[in-house]
């Protein structure tokens, strides 16, 4: 499988990242590079093995349904760029 | 009085609790060989003196009541990547411009708690997105290495190679970093130091900025393997606030080293003998067999048949959670923002500027692999691979094997801006070749240094073992340290 520019605007736009033509061309050849490498998989039969979901042989854990923590709206926006009154701003996202 | 920044961590412990010298004398002594060497290293990216001296002259008032702890009085440095309460924590990456955390991660709480000293904040990739420390905004470390001869600068490895650049260069006595493909070991073997990627769940992830949640894991990088265990024992606890911490009582690390490996089963996996490895990795390689034969191990050849597909499923697997766990840097909440015409134009432009090279190709591999239609070719597939290579390694140790010794790398460090590797971003993603299928398994991996090549640069093993069996890879990688020595730099910065 190898990309087209029209593949890398696509999956630019779902990952939010604007690229112009020049970023994009050279991105294309990049990601056919390592969509390349990883290829090599083709060459290992999995059928019938489970896909990893963990890493470690340990059930999640689950805790108390119990509120441990809030009352902190100053803390949250403090690293913010635009903040109103403990609020986030953005740009107008409703007519 | 002696250089104190020569001092092991376990050396400058009995000092301070001897009232040899002061926390504060030590700490000071450390923020001078800043002073005079990040200039040139670029080793850390943000230095806290005062808050440094504040909890050193803390640490002293707590040693004059003889009620030190663990790490009173030690200085340390920490990767960019954990929050630091009101202290620089970007990731070395341009979209956190101005972040300063409102909590503390667990790691350092820990380490806080033990009495230590925090130096400052140390230079890492973007993201711990590399294997050279080329891709962080504040620009490359040098490695405190350098060839005979040579005034070429090398890079320290990555993505923690400001962590491993200021422990080879005395710029701390210790420092935390963190590893999803490597990002521990790669930089300890090319500087020689020594580091440990520990068991998938043995530090709490909590507040160390996300790349591969499944794959992410703190571990300190350190001048030798008793320092290693010092420092693992802090930094590694169970705790709520990360689900993945395993609930395990943590060890005394340091019992561990000294005691004997006779009779103990060493694997040899015959898949890491990869085509166009120098001779002086397979040179090395047999050496670290001899050594451990010598102490009493018993040598056997191993398969892991898998090795090979480890590093192309983690480029599947690595960048599909990065994209996931990256997306939170939106313009919104934190860091930057680049005004746009509407919302998604102000996320695009920001990430955009934010962003460097690597990191974006990565959320956009990531992006790629997740996206309608190549789920099951590239995602669901990789993580098959993963249990796979998991297995191998269940098939060894069910076999009575304890540890497996491998090289750390497939080379010494290179040069900074290699050509080569510029061009080809799989070349770079090669360095991890040997350690990335320790993340893949969320086994426990250490990096010893072993010796030095004909240049003069520093080579590393590694040792792998069986989950939170941490102890017995600082058990045989002190064997190896013992045998090999400790291997510093001459100082030229």
């Amino acid at each position: 499988m190898s990309v087209d520019i029209h593949t890398v605007k696509r999956v630019a736009h779902l990952a939010r990242i604007a690229l112009d033509d020049d970023d994009a061309d050279r991105m294309a050849g990049e990601l056919n590079t390592i969509l390349g490498f990883v290829q090599q998989l083709d060459e290992v039969d999995v059928a019938g093995v489970e896909p990893m979901t963990s890493v470690a042989p340990m059930k999640l854990k689950m805790r108390q349904d119990a509120v441990t923590d809030g009352g902190k709206a100053m803390d949250i926006v403090a690293n913010a760029p635009a903040t109103d009154e403990n609020f986030f701003l953005v740009p107008k996202v409703v007519e | 009085m002696t250089d104190l920044t020569a001092l092991t961590i376990a050396e400058a412990s009995n000092a301070l609790k001897k009232r040899a010298f002061s926390a504060r004398e030590l700490t000071d002594a450390y923020l001078a060989a800043i002073e005079g060497a990040n200039g040139d290293l670029n080793a850390y990216v943000a230095v806290t003196p005062d808050k440094a001296r504040a909890m050193a002259e803390a640490s002293d008032l707590r040693l004059a009541r003889n009620e030190g702890r663990a790490l009173e009085g030690i200085p340390l440095g920490i990767k960019d990547l954990f929050a630091t309460e009101g202290v620089h924590t970007q990731a070395c990456s341009h979209i956190l411009h101005g972040f300063l955390p409102r909590y503390e991660s667990t790691v350092t709480s820990n380490l806080w708690r033990d009495g230590a000293v925090m130096l400052g904040k140390l230079n890492m990739d973007e993201f711990a997105m590399g294997s050279s420390n080329e891709t962080s905004w504040y620009g490359p470390v040098k490695n405190p290495w350098r060839a005979h001869g040579s005034n070429l600068d090398l890079v320290p490895g990555g993505s923690s190679g400001g962590s491993a650049a200021a422990v080879a260069a005395r710029l701390c006595a210790g420092a935390t970093a963190t590893d999803t493909g490597g990002s521990i070991r790669q930089p300890a073997a090319f500087t020689g130091t020594v580091g440990i990627k520990p068991t998938y769940g043995r530090c709490s992830r909590w507040g160390i900025v996300a790349f591969a949640s499944s794959l992410d894991q703190a571990g300190p990088i350190a001048r030798d393997v008793r320092d290693a265990a010092i420092l693992l024992k802090s930094m590694a606890s169970s705790d709520e606030k990360d689900t993945t911490s395993a609930d395990l009582a943590v060890p005394d690390y340091e019992a561990a080293l000294g005691k004997s490996v006779k009779g103990m089963k060493i694997g040899i996996p015959r898949e890491y003998r990869v085509e166009g490895m120098p001779d002086e990795i397979e040179a090395l390689w047999q050496k670290g067999i001899a050594w451990l034969r010598d102490a009493g191990a018993e040598i056997d050849e191993i398969s892991l048949p898998h090795t090979k597909y480890a590093l192309p499923a983690y480029y599947i697997v690595a960048p599909a959670e990065a994209s996931s766990n990256l997306a939170r840097y939106d313009g919104v909440r934190y860091g930057l923002r680049v005004p746009g015409r509407d919302i998604i134009d102000m996320y695009e432009k920001t990430r955009a500027a934010g962003f460097g090279r690597e990191v974006k190709r990565r959320v956009m591999i990531g992006t790629y692999v997740l996206s309608a239609g190549y789920y099951d070719a590239y995602y669901l597939k990789a993580q098959k691979v993963r249990t796979l290579i998991k297995r191998d390694f269940e098939r060894v140790f069910a076999d009575g094997v304890s540890a497996i010794l491998t090289p750390a790398t497939p080379s010494a460090a290179f040069g900074i801006a290699d050509q080569d590797m510029a061009a080809d971003p799989v070349k770079m993603y090669l360095n991890d070749i040997f350690t990335v299928t320790v993340n893949m398994a969320g086994l426990p991996g250490i990096a010893v240094p072993a010796g030095l090549d004909g240049r003069g640069l520093p080579l590393g093993l590694q040792l792998i073992g069986r989950p939170f069996e941490e102890e017995t890879l600082f058990q045989t990688a002190h064997v190896i340290e013992q045998a090999a020595g400790r291997f510093s730099p001459e100082r030229w910065w």
